[in-house]
């Protein structure tokens, strides 16, 4: 009776609570699938694991809502962005569809199996009022946890521990790359620069915008000959497409007549 | 308010999730939906626990987060493997079998 009434009084801002980050969970999701870039997909799966970590602490679940946020959205979420950013833009960002046919199917399987997953969830409480979680947490959450992990389920949290330590040295015997060549001398560097096949970057690559219109990052720099050189601007804006039309800087294009300005 | 509404929430995100796994080609986003899927499960998870009154869900849901983070683990060192020798993260290009 106690624990009913406990129930009815928190259910209304619960409710409230529920309606408002609800949907906006399922918007951050669907915006996941349909945002061009990685990096904004990312940021939405970080708002959606947030909304997660206060819906487990709105059902009683503290220790799982702090995890939640701390390993979730604060390590887990690091990492993606972390190699987001080593591995950077390219072509797979692109929305278009690559196995004709593909997102029909797709969208049609997820509307039965949504439909499916939900008409089996309406079912699952058997038409019972949930019991609440006031009995088990009694003597606080974190206890309660800690008691169910270090008696009944000591055994595969050992197993987990086991996984982990797995997990941490799969990830380093992956990353780690073994020289199949020796390293480089610099004299070796030097020969390969003048002897090479090409004189052309011997004295390395110009610096972008040097000589060119604006002294911007984004513009060729201009060659003694009065040609534009696509190879100064950096690689990565090149493949962003931020970089200007280098054409447009060739000296036979622009108009060198220089105008008063009154 | 009733319990059930975070299952359904919990099997839309999953079935989001679902849709995403197939038809993105960026590596890194599909491997975002699969962390989406599992976060799906863990809120069933703790819905039930609250649900049928005892904490075992959570516990459940803890093993899962502890599973995740060891996958991201190992599948982002997997991606950054594939990006070193193919020069792509798309999941189109890893076809080595193909052909």
């Amino acid at each position: 009776m106690q624990l009913a009434l406990e129930v009815g009084q928190t259910a209304k801002p619960e409710a409230v609570m529920f309606w408002i980050l609800g949907p906006m969970a399922v918007i951050a999701a669907l915006g996941m699938l349909l945002v061009k870039k990685a990096v904004h997909s990312a940021i939405l799966m970080a708002f959606v694991m947030v909304v997660l970590a206060i819906f487990y602490i709105a059902q009683d679940a503290v220790f799982l809502g702090i995890v939640q946020v701390v390993v979730y959205t604060g390590a887990v979420m690091m990492l993606f962005l972390f190699i987001l950013m080593l591995v950077g833009v390219d072509s797979s960002d692109s929305l278009t569809e690559t196995i004709a046919g593909l997102r029909p199917i797709a969208i049609t399987a997820a509307a039965g199996f949504g439909g499916l997953m939900v008409a089996l969830l309406g079912r699952a409480t058997l038409g019972r009022d949930a019991i609440g979680l006031s009995a088990a947490n009694a003597d606080g959450n974190v206890e309660g946890i800690a008691v169910a992990l270090f008696s009944r389920y000591v055994f595969p949290f050992e197993v987990v521990s086991a996984l982990l330590i797995s997990a941490a040295m799969g990830a380093m015997v992956l990353a780690h790359t073994q020289r199949t060549k020796a390293r480089p001398t610099q004299r070796q560097l030097s020969i390969d620069r003048f002897r090479g096949t090409s004189l052309a970057s011997a004295a390395g690559l110009p610096g972008p915008g040097v000589y060119a219109r604006h002294n911007a990052v984004d513009v060729p720099a201009l060659l003694p000959d009065g040609t534009p050189a696509p190879t100064s601007v950096n690689a990565s804006l090149e493949a962003r497409g931020d970089m200007l039309d280098y054409k447009s800087f060739d000296l036979s294009e622009v108009n060198t007549q220089i105008e008063e300005e009154k | 308010m009733d319990a059930s509404n975070y299952l359904y929430i919990s099997a839309l995100l999953f079935t989001i999730g679902a849709v995403g796994v197939v038809v993105r080609r960026n590596a890194i986003v599909v491997f975002m939906c699969i962390e989406l899927m599992l976060n799906a499960a863990n809120l069933a998870f703790v819905t039930f626990s609250r649900i049928n009154g005892n904490l075992d869900g959570q516990v459940m849901a803890f093993f899962t987060m502890v599973v995740a983070a060891c996958e991201v683990v190992v599948g982002l060192a997997i991606i950054v493997t594939i990006y070193r020798s193919r020069r792509s993260a798309s999941v189109d290009d890893a076809s080595l079998l193909k052909r």
